[in-house]
């Protein structure tokens, strides 16, 4: 188990160094610098800006202060673009909002994907066993970007039930909209699996030998069916995380929520590769932990699972 | 020796020729179970007519996609109503832009995204994963570890990056999204050239000598095709909805050219002022669309690939 871990974490640190890699060649094959303006700066504010900012040294040196900077001080450097601003400040305030509802939309998703996928499987070829593959192909075509708009019609235009946008500080009604805009999408697809595992368990011998046995229904799926059909699922959390940090982008722009999803984007338009930069890497920093820990919690799960 | 009689032999020659079944290929086989499937062929016919509407649909608008209306700028609430009359068969937009034409336009750039991204997936992943399946050994541990690296990146925000530092256009977009749907197209072609790559045509043609990429071209590839049929169709709707993503977020598509995600973003930004058609038309053909590609790939993995039912 303990040289699993290692070896996995030897992939892990790579992916992440690729991923820096990668941003740090396209930003460095951008025509021009960050400061490149319609009006060209004098050259001497320009070379005093590229010396601030560290972007007259060799490339690789850049790079190579970047990463000791997050690694040593977990400094991702200032904003190119407002001077009062660095790229920590940027993150401290707007990371705490998205993992809040991006942990309220996987709780979500888990635990009515997990029901409704357990009880088709059980109820199978009924109307609940139909009704759930109805609405995991229903949600297959309604992504996050158009969940938004239709909640916020129907529950703030037509019912007038919920705020239209904004976070109040995490306040419920607040909250509720970009959840299930957020999870909706990966809620289905973990309908889908549950689903499908389930029948497949069900099926199989020793389920049948706990029925001859006389066990209980009841038991049954909740002691011997439930954990091996649990496993397809947990293989699944680590591209949902990555649903759910992309949807978020989309849930801060239309709920103005005010997560990273927001900074993102103002970034992108404004230019500010240093936010863009450093918001991508803590992202996939954050998500290559995620499928880290998910592979881990496999292998300790199932030991079959070595690679 | 006994020589049957002249009507025994025209009897047996008819025989023969009644007995004479034409064979059928796997391919007609497959098209047989395709047609079979009424939800596949009815997303089939589906699929055409928004096809027919995206590339024909404009030789019936009656103004040009980027034609502003000034007298209907702001107006549109009360004079931009969807009506055949006035010509804007889907009503205006808040500029005064004539939404059918919008809507054919973006429809339009929506498929071709799904079809630029499937095509260099195919092309790409299944000659990707075609080599490292037939190679094996080290070459493709290499080639499969860098696909389970990209892989594990979050790649819609590598995506944007690319965005804002090339400048944000039809052409980057089209190119970062070809970038990443290979890669599990590449799965895909490896694991099912590990198992072809054993049958007997192959090691009769490294007998021959053939070369080792000739060998993938001419044997392995054709057939792979079967499988990366159906999971180009079915990779086609995720196209879609990686474009609208970014458009909806105004980073994709720019003006005066739009995309579907772009209008349903337009039109969700203006719903509040009684302007519903504005969202509803393109939502329409988004959701539709999609509905039809998950349908019709469900339907080709139905008939190409019998043993995954």
């Amino acid at each position: 188990m303990f040289s699993f871990i290692v070896r996995r974490i030897a992939v892990a640190i790579p992916t992440l160094l690729i991923l820096i890699l990668i941003s740090f060649v396209l930003m460095f094959a951008a025509p021009g610098g960050p400061f490149t303006n319609e009006r060209p700066l004098p050259e001497a504010v320009m070379n005093n800006v590229m010396e601030r900012y560290g972007l007259d040294d060799p490339y690789p040196v850049q790079m190579f202060n970047y990463v000791k900077n997050i690694v040593l001080h977990f400094d991702f450097g200032p904003s190119f673009q407002y001077r009062d601003r660095t790229v920590n400040d940027v993150i401290a305030q707007g990371f705490p909002v998205t993992l809040t509802y991006g942990f309220w939309s996987f709780v979500v998703a888990i635990g009515v994907g997990v029901s409704l996928g357990v009880a088709a499987a059980i109820r199978h070829n009924s109307w609940l066993d139909y009704l759930a593959v109805g609405i995991s192909i229903g949600a297959q075509v309604l992504p996050n970007f158009v969940m938004a708009p239709i909640l916020l019609l129907v529950f703030t235009l037509w019912l007038g039930w919920l705020p239209g946008g904004g976070w109040n500080g995490g306040q419920w009604n607040y909250v509720i909209m970009p959840v299930i805009a957020l999870s909706t999408s990966y809620m289905a697809s973990i309908a889908r699996i549950t689903r499908s595992s389930m029948l497949e368990v069900l099926n199989s011998g020793f389920i049948r030998t706990a029925k001859a046995k006389g066990l209980p229904m009841r038991r049954i799926i909740w002691r011997h069916a439930l954990k091996p059909a649990m496993l397809p699922v947990l293989s699944y959390l680590g591209p949902a995380f990555v649903a759910m940090i992309t949807g978020s982008v989309v849930v801060d722009v239309y709920f103005s929520t005010g997560g990273i999803g927001q900074f993102f984007v103002n970034s992108a338009f404004n230019r500010d590769y240093s936010v863009i930069m450093g918001i991508t890497i803590l992202v996939g920093a954050l998500t290559i932990l995620f499928n880290l820990l998910v592979d881990i919690a496999y292998a300790w799960i199932d030991p079959k699972i070595r690679y | 020796m006994v020589l049957p009689d002249k009507a025994t032999a025209d009897g047996l020659v008819q025989a023969a020729h009644l007995a004479e079944v034409r064979g059928r290929s796997l391919w007609a086989d497959a098209r047989i179970r395709f047609f079979r499937n009424k939800a596949a062929v009815g997303a089939l016919i589906v699929l055409t007519l928004v096809a027919i509407f995206a590339f024909f649909g404009g030789f019936i608008a009656q103004y040009e996609r980027d034609f502003v209306d000034f007298a209907l700028m702001g107006a549109n609430q009360t004079q931009g109503v969807p009506s055949i009359e006035t010509g804007h068969y889907f009503g205006t937009d808040s500029s005064g832009r004539d939404l059918y034409a919008r809507t054919v336009q973006g429809t339009r750039i929506s498929l071709l995204v799904g079809i630029v991204g499937a095509g260099v997936a195919v092309i790409v992943g299944t000659l990707y994963g075609a080599v490292a399946g037939y190679f094996g050994g080290r070459i493709d541990s290499i080639m499969m570890r860098t696909v389970d690296v990209l892989m594990s990146i979050p790649f819609m925000f590598v995506l944007i990056l690319m965005l804002v530092i090339f400048g944000r256009s039809i052409l980057m977009l089209f190119i970062g999204i070809g970038l990443i749907s290979w890669l599990d197209m590449a799965r895909i072609a490896r694991g099912q050239t590990l198992t072809i790559k054993n049958k007997e045509f192959v090691e009769a043609a490294v007998a021959t000598g053939v070369a080792p990429m000739m060998i993938i071209l001419r044997h392995i590839v054709p057939n792979l095709l079967g499988i990366v049929i159906v999971y180009a169709t079915l990779l086609v709707p995720g196209m879609i909805i990686t474009e609208s993503f970014i458009s909806f977020l105004g980073l994709g598509v720019q003006e005066p050219n739009t995309s579907l995600g772009a209008l349903i973003s337009a039109g969700a930004s203006q719903m509040q002022y009684g302007v519903i058609w504005q969202l509803l038309f393109p939502l329409f053909f988004f959701i539709i669309t999609l509905f039809a590609f998950f349908f019709v790939g469900d339907g080709l993995r139905d008939a190409l690939d019998p043993k995954d039912r």
